[in-house]
């Protein structure tokens, strides 16, 4: 299986941070004797062996490792196998081989009573139609996860209220999800997913019903609700666009297989297939490439300003170009590591591409 | 069958080419009609060699009756208690203490119960609803029916939960384990609802005796089946992510199945609700043959004794009542929680639940007032009011001047309708019967069909009720021609003008929710006992799926295909024939299934009537208390039922198919 391995010029150091949850080579096949056909061949098989055994194919060796606190997005066209995927990893769908890992514990293998625990207190789910139940209102829909454990009620809705308030959704706590518009009925889902406080995080395509506008209404709120609860987040679209803005890492997938897994920056600058370059080919790219990915060593010349290496070239564009004097580009430890110049800026923003001439060729 | 030669076997089964072959079937069966000197055993089925299956059913339930009284009796004592508890509440009032020291409690006071109607109509459907509710409980208790009203309630309140209780425990466990909904609960279903009314009466009186307990498991029994299908349909039409949200917050299997599913399913449960209790009204006014009493008792007694003034009367409070129970179970399936301010768990009961407290105040308040005040026990004879005689005078009037264009038109219906069409069905050969109709099981649905559909044609004939099946299928079958003819044309115009439909569909809604019995009362007003009163409440009564069916099935069709066709160039009729009928016929078909279905349904209630039928038959057994005959003769209407159901659904499908 091809993963493009993620040897760009933007390449980080290995990430610090535990392995939440993985995916060791799973699949999930459609079929008869799907189960049987995949032992035997010790899970690996071609696409033309599934189809000759009139299997269907959602899952196909799919390996991830999602690390603990990152915003992780699995991205394709319906049909590809995205939701799948995601079912496999809450195990709402049993693969038909491989291993899904949660903090190192084999999902698979646990018992019932284990993962309904699970479930309840360390897994959340938001849903793309929302989900709620019709005959409660918002604030019993989303004590509902706590009152299936059996906390009891003064405790539930105190904790229901304050999710409530972390939405922003006070004032209607005793409608009905048919009362609510659409964004206020996923502020509900959402609120509901968070009350028991999980760990890992599934977002199904949770804005794909909302209008662009509340879409994009919505995405900012789960920034920055993000960016306080620091949970790991699995979240599935279909729009790149949305990828972009909210991920940590993107997994590409196609007829079941992640064909790359990488940041935005890196799937713009090195597409590993011509499938994820015509997904790249729309992005604007000042919005995805940083200053590291377009500096060079620095020069003699007189420096108008300074920026840090991961800034997006779009936040300082429009400064550099009208300053007309390189900027020098610093690091963490605010070390100086090379300049951008306002032609390279230029070049990048008239889609000239910054591929042709890396760092380095021109030093 | 005939065409497959060598060339033709390669080639699919469609090519037969099917007018041919219906032409040497029709051929064959006219020899036989020709030779029936010669082949007489194929035209009637020889009286020595039918199968005494009857005898066999009789023997068994005589053993079980013989056996079994001990549980029989058991049942009926146990669910005697809430049943007679029921029934002292509502009409009877309470004994206590025996001999001449004995204490009348009193029944619920009928200002009370009128006042109650009132306050849950308002309060699941506004005020509206509210005075039509207690209006025509009004109506029940001026016109001296409230006695009997109230223990043909009583009977209801009391089946009703049991009805669905059973209903959504079977439901769960047929949606849980599919070869059990296949293999179990859909035939068991589908033969529940096929088998007449009247059959299910036999073994509960023997087995239960003469007494509203039996009448009770009777109306129980049959009022089940559509709890059962809402039960199913309801469960499987949960989307799958709130069944996906249930697993994800850790629900255990009974917390998924009570907390989510049930719940989330709770519109379509409620249909089947609704249906349940005007199932059970219909059959508590027939189960007061065998002892329910009420309403249906007292259309009975009048019905026999020709007084059709007070069959009339009784007949309309079974209306009343059967409006009031319609619409508050719809309006409750149809009320939804709603925004009603803070609600916290600590306020008391009567601010929680203004108009059932205010109802028990109501009640308890009247009932004790009735204690003192005869005005609140009773009904003063002084306000009530019969129209029996009104009724009377108009028959007298309607039949003095106008008994010869009735009798001209009785007559004629007779001599050139009926009579020719019957004597051609009587004398229909069994054995070309059930070759026809195999032929069509296998033309529309293949060799399985075709055995299940001569097999079953055969059981009426090797049963010895060849005549008296055909007796059925040519009443039902010029009722069903007649009603298509009168309904079809109604829903074609309903659905062509709005005014029309708003006009249509409240006719239909009352007629739907009428028990069957009712039917009967003003026909045989008019034309008396016989075939052609049998004929015409059928009609009435079997016409609304062919409006409702039809309407519907021409409005569906999308309005993007009709503009597509307008654009195209289509005149209006072009439109109609063309593009919205060939859409909408498989609807239509399914009405006119209904329709089948529901005349069969009401042709065996028109026994009473004197028609000379199946239904007859039944009849007859259930007055002697013949098991084995009564339902041998239930199994081959239902039987009717099951092949006419089973060939139209077949020739639905396909033209579904079709259409894609």
């Amino acid at each position: 299986m091809k993963v493009a391995s993620q040897d760009g010029p933007a390449e980080k150091a290995v990430d610090p941070r535990p392995v939440k949850l993985a995916c060791r080579n799973v699949w999930k096949l459609y079929g008869n004797g799907a189960s049987e056909f995949i032992q035997r061949r010790s899970g690996k098989a071609t696409t033309a062996e599934i189809v000759e055994a009139g299997l269907v194919g959602a899952a196909r060796a799919v390996d991830l490792e999602i690390r603990r606190g990152e915003i992780f997005i699995i991205m394709g066209l319906s049909g590809s196998g995205k939701s799948t995927l995601v079912r496999c990893m809450s195990r709402l769908v049993e693969p038909t081989y491989g291993r899904v890992e949660f903090e190192d514990k084999d999902l698979l293998s646990i018992s019932d009573r284990e993962l309904i625990e699970l479930r309840r207190h360390r897994m959340g789910m938001v849903f793309q139609n929302f989900a709620l139940l019709p005959h409660l209102n918002v604030l019993e829909n989303i004590a509902f996860p706590l009152s299936v454990q059996g906390v009891d009620r003064r405790e539930r809705e105190a904790r229901a209220r304050e999710v409530i308030e972390l939405v922003g959704l006070r004032g209607r706590e005793h409608f009905y999800p048919r009362e609510l518009s659409g964004g206020q009925q996923q502020r509900v889902g959402i609120a509901r997913s968070l009350s028991t406080k999980p760990e890992v995080w599934f977002l199904d395509e949770p804005f794909s019903a909302l209008d662009p506008l509340i879409r994009r209404e919505m995405q900012d709120e789960l920034m920055r609700l993000q960016a306080v609860l620091k949970k790991t987040i699995v979240f599935i679209t279909h729009d790149f666009d949305e990828a972009i803005r909210l991920a940590d890492r993107i997994a590409i997938m196609k007829d079941g297989e992640v064909i790359q897994v990488g940041t935005p920056e890196q799937l713009v600058l090195n597409p590993a297939t011509d499938y994820v370059a015509e997904f790249t080919r729309d992005v604007q790219r000042a919005k995805v490439i940083s200053a590291r990915s377009i500096m060079r060593p620095l020069g003699k010349a007189q420096h108008a300003g300074t920026i840090s290496a991961d800034a997006r070239v779009a936040s300082f564009s429009a400064d550099l170009v009208a300053a007309k004097k390189p900027f020098t580009v610093v690091d963490g430890d605010d070390q100086p590591v090379g300049e951008v110049t306002p032609d390279a800026v230029i070049n990048l923003l008239a889609g000239i591409d910054v591929r042709r001439e890396p760092l380095g060729t021109r030093a | 069958m005939t065409a497959t030669t060598e060339g033709v076997a390669a080639r699919p089964r469609q090519v037969y080419s099917w007018p041919l072959v219906w032409a040497a079937a029709l051929a064959i069966v006219l020899g036989l009609f020709l030779m029936r000197d010669r082949l007489l055993w194929a035209v009637e089925y020889p009286a020595q060699a039918v199968i005494p299956v009857a005898d066999w059913i009789g023997a068994i339930m005589t053993w079980l009756k013989v056996n079994l009284s001990w549980l029989t009796r058991s049942i009926a004592a146990v669910l005697g208690v809430p049943l007679n508890f029921a029934l002292n509440l509502l009409a009877k009032g309470f004994k206590i203490g025996t001999g001449p020291e004995a204490f009348m409690l009193p029944r619920l006071s009928w200002v009370g119960i009128c006042a109650a109607a009132f306050l849950a109509g308002r309060a699941v459907g506004g005020t509206r609803l509210g005075l039509l509710c207690g209006g025509l409980f009004l109506y029940i208790a001026l016109f001296g029916k409230w006695t009997s009203a109230m223990l043909t309630l009583g009977l209801i309140l009391i089946a009703v939960p049991f009805c669905i209780l059973t209903g959504l425990l079977v439901g769960i466990w047929a949606w849980r384990r599919p070869w059990a909904e296949k293999y179990v609960v859909l035939p068991t279903l589908d033969l529940m609802q096929t088998i007449p009314t009247f059959a299910y009466l036999i073994p509960m009186l023997l087995l239960f005796g003469n007494s509203p307990v039996s009448a009770m498991i009777a109306t129980a029994i049959f009022a089940t089946p559509p709890m059962v299908r809402a039960t199913m349909l309801g469960l499987s039409r949960v989307p799958t992510e709130i069944t996906e949200f249930g697993d994800m917050v850790g629900c255990t299997v009974r917390q998924k199945l009570w907390r989510i599913l049930l719940p989330s399913s709770r519109p379509t449960l409620m249909v089947g609700v609704n249906q349940v209790i005007m199932l059970a009204l219909n059959m508590v006014i027939i189960a007061s043959m065998i002892g329910a009493g009420g309403l249906g008792y007292d259309v009975l007694l009048a019905l026999r004794a020709l007084k059709v003034g007070e069959a009339m009367e009784a007949g309309l409070a079974i209306v009343a009542l059967a409006i009031v129970l319609d619409r508050l179970s719809q309006a409750a399936a149809r009320r939804q929680s709603e925004y009603h301010g803070e609600l916290t768990g600590g306020q008391a009961f009567w601010v929680r639940y203004p108009n059932l407290t205010l109802a028990i105040i109501l009640l308890a308040g009247t009932t004790l007032l009735s204690l003192f005040i005869p005005f609140f026990a009773d009904v003063p004879k002084a306000i009530t009011f019969t129209t029996a005689p009104a009724w009377r005078a108009a028959i007298d009037w309607v039949t003095v001047n106008f008994f010869d264009v009735i009798e001209a038109f009785r007559v004629f219906l007779i001599l050139y309708v009926l009579n020719p069409v019957r004597a051609f069905f009587e004398g229909f050969p069994w054995l070309g019967a059930v070759f026809l109709l195999g032929l069509a099981g296998f033309q529309l649905g293949g060799i399985r069909l075709a055995a299940l559909v001569a097999a079953l044609t055969a059981f009426c004939a090797v049963t010895g009720l060849w005549e008296k099946t055909m007796a059925t299928v040519y009443l039902t079958g010029i009722s069903v021609v007649i009603a298509c003819l009168i309904g079809i044309p109604i829903g074609l115009a309903a659905s062509r003008s709005d005014r029309v439909e708003k006009i249509v569909t409240p006719i239909i809604d009352t007629l739907q929710v009428l028990p069957s019995f009712c039917f009967i009362i003003p026909v045989v007003m008019l034309f008396r006992v016989g075939d052609v009163t049998a004929m015409i409440a059928t009609v009435a009564f079997a016409v609304v799926p062919a409006i409702r069916y039809t309407n519907h099935g021409l409005r569906q069709v999308q309005p993007s295909l009709i503009e597509a066709a307008v654009v195209s160039g289509c005149t209006k009729r072009q439109t109609f024939w063309r593009v919205q009928l060939p859409m909408a016929l498989p609807e239509i078909m399914l009405g006119i299934n209904q329709t089948i279905l529901m005349a069969l349904a009401m042709i065996i209630i028109c026994a009473m009537v004197g028609t000379r039928d199946l239904g007859q038959e039944v009849f007859i057994a259930l007055s002697k208390a013949d098991a084995g005959r009564g339902i041998v003769a239930g199994l081959a209407i239902a039987f009717i039922g099951i092949i006419a159901d089973r060939l139209f659904g077949a020739w639905t499908a396909r033209a579904r198919a079709r259409l894609g």
